[in-house]
């Protein structure tokens, strides 16, 4: 298909829902998911470092799964939930994650910081992390070039432990 | 609850914390305008030579192009090379982005695609259509050594190597223990996690607002007034918020030029951002080869050094950096060489990357220093410490503080280093070859010209205001903790603006100086309120001030109270009132002290203890613990104080095991140019780090006493590492980075 | 990237017409490495087929006891999928020793075995590759080479198949369903992927307009006696330099079934059965592991930077068949070697 022709044909409708709320978009197909939130939807904190898969700072979680959004075209999204770092807290009502990060210094520069937040999230959600290995070993596809990962392991491990006496406390209930 | 704690010294979270976490602090891509168009740069894919034709036909019609510029159409700009230099430009000429047809380096810029969309930019700068007349590239510095030079201009006489002192080649020659031997670094790449951008925001009025990636808004808005021959108020740079640098960001960019090329061009808001391969071809830390010829005594003392380096540099421009004169000033030594020489290569002017310099100089000097220990057959621990010196030997100078000893005697106590075996190989735990390393780190302290405005109000609300640049260092809350401390207030009373080209005039943020330098001024801006506030209060009925000195004076619960009594003092509001003013304003500013720099140097120094642990038959290797002791003055902030010297560790470490940028000299292109395979180390690649600061107030160093920190923490690692891999294998690698490969095939039978 | 037109399949049905349709029209499932590829110019389709409606997402049990997985399972849901865990351990370990933990929560079963090389030559459009533009040479013979094959190359391509999956897939001895134009096909793993030869433009051996619907797994021996051991530039998030996937069946200390698939090494899984075969009997010993290391190896041929290589993948080969014979796999989150 020639260039002209590819851009005539009529762009295509997605339904997407973003931090709660539903976008009915018409876009071309070429557009990723970390294009168009950076982009068009001006949500910044989704951060494009390789735009190939290769550092995790653009990650987000589709329907709960993290993803690099960077290696989604947005058309193939259509109904799913997607969350971002927006829509996990705020600076004045931070998610119990981003808490952590500010209290044990987990980033320098803060620009791989809202993908290895939401990545945190979603291991934390995903139970196979238990150890401080597992962690690390799971958090590795976030890479962190100020070198802040030991304090991001404590950050993430500070939280599992508040879940796991939450947890036996609600158990003991 | 923080109004009860002293500011210095509380591990205070980062003041912009909060905006970090939930994405909400912007970076120099992340704002926007209406109408605004986005610029895509194509390279080169040669390395020499020079563009035969160039046909941008197919891009021009890409739906949504606006504009395609090359060297044919590039609008007219500076032309004197004078123009073009910017705060920290090199001997030589700077590069100018699209100024004609050739090529100068892999990967340079040859196109700049504006479009309506990120996309069509993007797509269609693969539609350019270039052809070459390709000349030969050069780019290994293993081949270019041949042609090495004395630098004719030096980039600062710091760099310049030191005098010969004793008789080294005699000295060495006597010596009944030498080494001489070889180091070969390659080449490093920066890579900041955020992609080079710059956003040129075209105000109504004509003026432009640009948001850049940079470690200094000044230097960019000068170069981008120079360069374009614009008025220095229509221009306003920020970079409020920087997603790492670690030098990169130091120079401009051609991102920079471009961005406001387009925008002033066009009359329209531009956008342009690198993509992450773009970068690898942007600046690097130069591969190097060092020569150490290093001799001792029979007691373990230093007998003679000899330290010669080739570095790579680029055709144009001279890059240079202070490696050899720390083999003249770490250790006492009477018999001293240095030489310091540069090869050309076609590959981008390298660039100052974090403690450039040091960090290579240190991985051939503390491998060799451990090559000598074991020599001599002295615990290499034992035998630094053996030739500890008190005071600068190069320049003989006095150093306002040196606790290095205390980094060794602390940082091996805590790491267990008494427990060490000395033969190579003789620790192990199973599958594992255990291997302990030590290396010494040294860095200078330097305060910089730095000023800052502080604006106190009646509530006890502090502005901070500075040109600085907060890179991840903590420099926002930092310079909260010290307004604060010096007003007597709470740290969340603080607000600081910073990276804004119209604040008040400060360097580039680089050389571990700005906590010193900015921290420094910000604190006698603190002290001019007090003097204001004082002379105030002092023409008010009833005060009881008396004739006290400003020095008497305090600040608590937001009155103006004397120090020994703080039941006698006036309320800041009442004194601010009684004068009818609504702020008092202080404006603080440092200089280095020409007079002490006679007498006097400052340095931050460190010890780093590393464990390796190597798989006996595989080579897999693992660092399974490291200690760094580090003597840095004041630390303001043990919180982000310690990040810094993590993070250093962790740079260390792709230096030593990882980092490479990988070319194919018959090209002259980085095959290894992006994220996969240019391995930084990841989260699985980093245990625990224990960090140790040697605390000592020196305010011979900066006046708030501090030294800095950016740069001391991965000074030294590359070899720490390396020598743990000797002491757990017997083989002492000294090419880096030291990778799998290599560790199997030297792995004991 | 292209601009291409794009079409969401809603069934089988549909896909393969819009393939048929379009001869350089791609399948699109999970993206991460087709995505990749055409920002970087490398891909070029005219066309994207989005058949992530399709519904092959699910890991049936087969009534011989094997396993049937769907083309679009993901590989995150593969590897934690309990029949995986319990009776395939080799096939999730190798899994999670790949990639990232987004990547497998994007990446699906049919796409993992159409991964194209991580090969710096095929990646760089300004540079030669036979794989991305047959007859204009290759450059990584003569050039960077540190992460080429050293088993099965050509003259023409020394490029490596990049993943983990599907080495564990090939000692698993799997088949690929695929479906087509011409109706549905089994395709023993082994004969999936092929050598470079003369024509390394073709990763394997689908035929025009196939789309792969499922990969099959028989019952197997393996759950107690498997490791999959990769060795790489850092401890994670990186391709292979060298990888094995080692199972073994004992009995009496004995080799009833042994199998050695190797990754990092050759343009396809590198496996020889024949050479397995000659081992059923002998004792599951170190002595027996090194024999049949150098038997794989016999042939192997460095290029240069990778030369490495050949002596790593001896020992590698020998360390996962003992950790196998041990009954104490790798452990991917473990960096130390068992």
């Amino acid at each position: 298909m020639d260039i002209a022709t590819a851009h005539a044909q009529p762009k295509t409708r997605v339904a997407l829902t973003i931090n709660g709320h539903r976008h009915d978009l018409e876009i071309h197909p070429w557009v990723t998911l970390l294009d168009l939130l950076r982009g068009p939807m001006q949500l910044n904190g989704t951060k494009k470092g390789c735009d190939h898969g290769q550092c995790g700072a653009c990650t987000v979680l589709i329907d709960g799964e993290r993803i690099n959004s960077c290696l989604k075209l947005a058309v193939t999204l259509d109904g799913t939930n997607v969350t971002t770092i927006e829509g996990l807290g705020t600076p004045d009502e931070m998610h119990p994650v981003q808490k952590a990060f500010v209290e044990h210094d987990a980033y320098q520069c803060g620009y791989c910081t809202p993908g290895q937040i939401c990545s945190a999230v979603a291991l934390l959600r995903e139970g196979y992390a238990r150890s401080r290995e597992e962690i690390r070993e799971m958090m590795s596809g976030n890479l962190c070039r100020c070198g802040a990962y030991t304090n991001i392991a404590d950050a993430i491990q500070d939280v599992m432990e508040q879940e796991v006496k939450v947890g036996m406390r609600e158990a003991a209930e | 609850m923080l109004n009860e704690k002293p500011v210095f010294g509380f591990p205070l979270p980062r003041i912009d914390g909060p905006l970090k976490v939930t994405g909400t602090a912007p970076y120099a891509a992340e704002y926007h305008a209406p109408g605004m168009l986005f610029g895509y740069a194509a390279q080169a894919t040669i390395a020499s030579g020079r563009i035969a034709s160039i046909d941008t036909a197919e891009a021009e019609a890409y739906p949504g192009v606006a504009k395609v510029y090359t060297h044919k159409n590039r609008p007219s700009v500076a032309w004197r090379d004078k123009k073009w230099k910017d705060e920290v430009a090199l001997p030589g000429h700077p590069f100018r982005p699209l100024e004609n047809d050739r090529i100068l380096f892999g990967g340079q810029p040859v196109a700049l695609v504006v479009a309506e969309s990120f996309e069509a930019a993007r797509d269609a700068a693969e539609l350019i259509r270039i052809e070459y007349h390709p000349d030969e590239p050069h780019t290994d510095i293993t081949v270019e050594r041949a042609k090495s030079y004395v630098p004719p201009e030096a980039r600062k006489d710091s760099m310049v190597p030191t005098d010969p002192r004793g008789d080294a080649e005699g000295a060495y020659e006597a010596a009944p223990f030498k080494i001489d031997v070889e180091y070969l670094q390659q080449g490093e790449h920066h890579n900041p996690m955020e992609l080079f951008a710059s956003t040129a925001i075209r105000n109504e009025d004509g003026t432009l607002t640009v948001y850049d990636k940079t470690q200094g808004s000044q230097n960019s808005h000068d170069y981008v007034c120079n360069v374009f021959g614009l008025k220095p108020e229509n221009v306003r740079v920020v970079n409020a918020y920087v997603g790492g640098a670690f030098g990169s960001g130091l120079r401009p960019k051609h991102q920079l030029f471009f961005a406001v090329m387009a925008s002033l061009d066009l009359k329209r808001s531009v956008k342009v951002e690198m993509s992450r391969s773009e970068m690898f071809y942007l600046t690097w830390r130069p591969a190097t080869i060092q020569r150490m010829q290093f001799a001792a005594n029979a007691d373990g003392t230093l007998a003679s050094v000899r330290h010669h380096a080739i570095q790579a540099t680029s055709l144009r421009e001279d890059y240079q950096e202070n490696v050899v004169n720390w083999s003249g000033l770490t250790y006492k030594c009477d018999n001293v060489k240095l030489s310091y020489e540069l090869a050309k290569t076609t590959m981008s002017t390298p660039g100052d990357m974090r403690a450039p310099g040091a960090a290579t100089a240190f991985l051939a000097l503390e491998s060799a220093m451990d090559e000598l220990a074991y020599e001599v057959g002295m615990d290499p621990l034992e035998f630094r410490g053996k030739n500890f010196v008190s005071y600068d030997q190069n320049d003989d100078l006095q150093i306002t503080s040196k606790e290095l000893d205390t980094c060794y005697r602390v940082g091996a106590e805590r790491f267990g280093w008494d427990k060490r075996s000395h033969e190579p190989g003789s620790m192990r735990d199973g599958n594992d070859l255990i291997g302990w390393g030590v290396a010494t780190g040294v860095w200078e302290a330097t305060l910089t010209q730095a000023e800052a405005k502080v604006r106190l109000f009646p509530d006890g609300k502090i502005t901070v205001m500075a040109a600085a640049s907060d890179i991840g260092t903590g420099t926002y809350t930092i310079l909260a903790q010290v307004a604060a401390q010096e007003l007597g207030q709470p740290a969340d009373r603080v607000s600081v603006l910073i990276g804004d080209s119209t604040l008040p005039k400060t360097s580039v943020e680089g050389g571990s100086w700005t906590a010193a330098s900015s921290g420094s001024a910000v604190q006698a801006g603190c002290m001019e309120i007090r003097k204001t506030l004082l002379s105030l209060a002092q023409k008010m009925d009833n005060h009881p001030f008396g004739n006290a000195p400003v020095e008497e004076l305090a600040i608590r619960d937001n009155r103006l109270v004397l120090d020994r009594n703080d039941q006698m003092g006036l309320s800041i509001a009442d004194i601010l009132g009684h004068h009818g003013m609504s702020s008092v304003e202080g404006h603080g500013k440092v200089a280095p002290d020409q007079e002490q720099a006679k007498k006097y140097t400052s340095f931050t120094h460190g010890a780093v203890f590393v464990e390796v642990r190597i798989d006996a038959e595989l080579g897999v290797p693992r660092v399974t613990r490291v200690v760094s002791a580090i003597d840095a003055g004041r630390i303001i902030n043990p919180k982000t104080a310690r990040s810094q010297i993590l993070g250093g560790v962790v740079m260390g470490l792709g230096m030593a095991l990882h980092e490479e940028g990988m070319i194919d000299h018959r090209t002259g292109r980085i095959m290894n140019h992006n994220l996969a395979e240019y391995h930084v180390p990841a989260h699985a690649d980093v245990h625990d780090i224990d960090v140790i600061f040697i605390e000592e107030e020196d305010k011979m160093a900066s006046p708030i006493g501090v030294k800095g920190l950016g740069e001391i923490g991965i000074i030294g690692v590359g070899a720490a590492v390396a020598n743990a891999i000797f002491h757990a294998t017997g083989t002492r690698h000294r090419h880096f980075p030291i990778t799998i490969d290599k560790i199997m095939e030297g792995l004991p039978q | 990237m292209r601009p291409f037109s794009y079409t969401r399949a809603e069934t089988l049905g549909d896909a393969m017409a819009a393939l048929a349709a379009n001869p350089t029209a791609r399948v699109l499932a999970g993206g991460t490495n087709l995505i990749d590829l055409m920002k970087y110019d490398v891909e070029r389709p005219a066309a994207i087929v989005d058949i992530n409606r399709l519904p092959l997402k699910e890991i049936e049990e087969l009534p011989d006891g094997g396993l049937r997985i769907g083309a679009l399972v993901s590989n995150a849901a593969l590897a934690y999928h309990p029949a995986v865990t319990e009776r395939y351990p080799l096939l999730a370990s190798a899994i999670l020793a790949g990639a990232s933990p987004q990547l497998r929560n994007a990446a699906t079963t049919g796409g993992n075995l159409l991964q194209r090389t991580r090969c710096y030559y095929f990646y760089d459009p300004s540079t030669p590759c036979n794989k991305r533009e047959p007859g204009s040479g290759c450059g990584a013979i003569g050039g960077v080479n540190r992460i080429h094959a050293i088993l099965g190359a050509s003259e023409h391509c020394i490029a490596t198949h990049p993943s983990d999956m599907c080495v564990a897939l090939a000692a698993l001895a799997a088949i690929v369903e695929v479906e087509g134009p011409d109706g549905r096909r089994d395709i023993p793993f082994a004969d999936f992927h092929r050598l470079p030869g003369d024509h390394p433009e073709r990763d394997n051996t689908m035929r025009q307009g196939e789309i792969i619907t499922a990969v099959r797994l028989e019952c197997n021996h393996f759950a107690r006696h498997h490791s999959y051991l990769k060795l790489r530039d850092r401890l994670s998030y990186a391709f292979a330099l060298v990888s094995v996937a080692a199972a073994l069946d004992v009995k009496d200390g004995m080799i009833v079934d042994i199998r050695v698939a190797l990754g990092g090494v050759a343009h396809k899984p590198w496996r020889d059965s024949l050479a397995e075969a000659e081992f059923a009997g002998q004792p599951a010993t170190e002595e027996t592991f090194a024999a049949l290391a150098d038997r794989l190896l016999a042939g192997a041929e460095g290029q240069g930077d990778n030369d490495f290589k050949i002596p790593m993948a001896r020992k590698a080969i020998v360390r996962a068949l003992k950790q196998a014979a041990a009954g104490t796999p790798q452990v991917q989150s473990d960096k130390r070697i068992r």
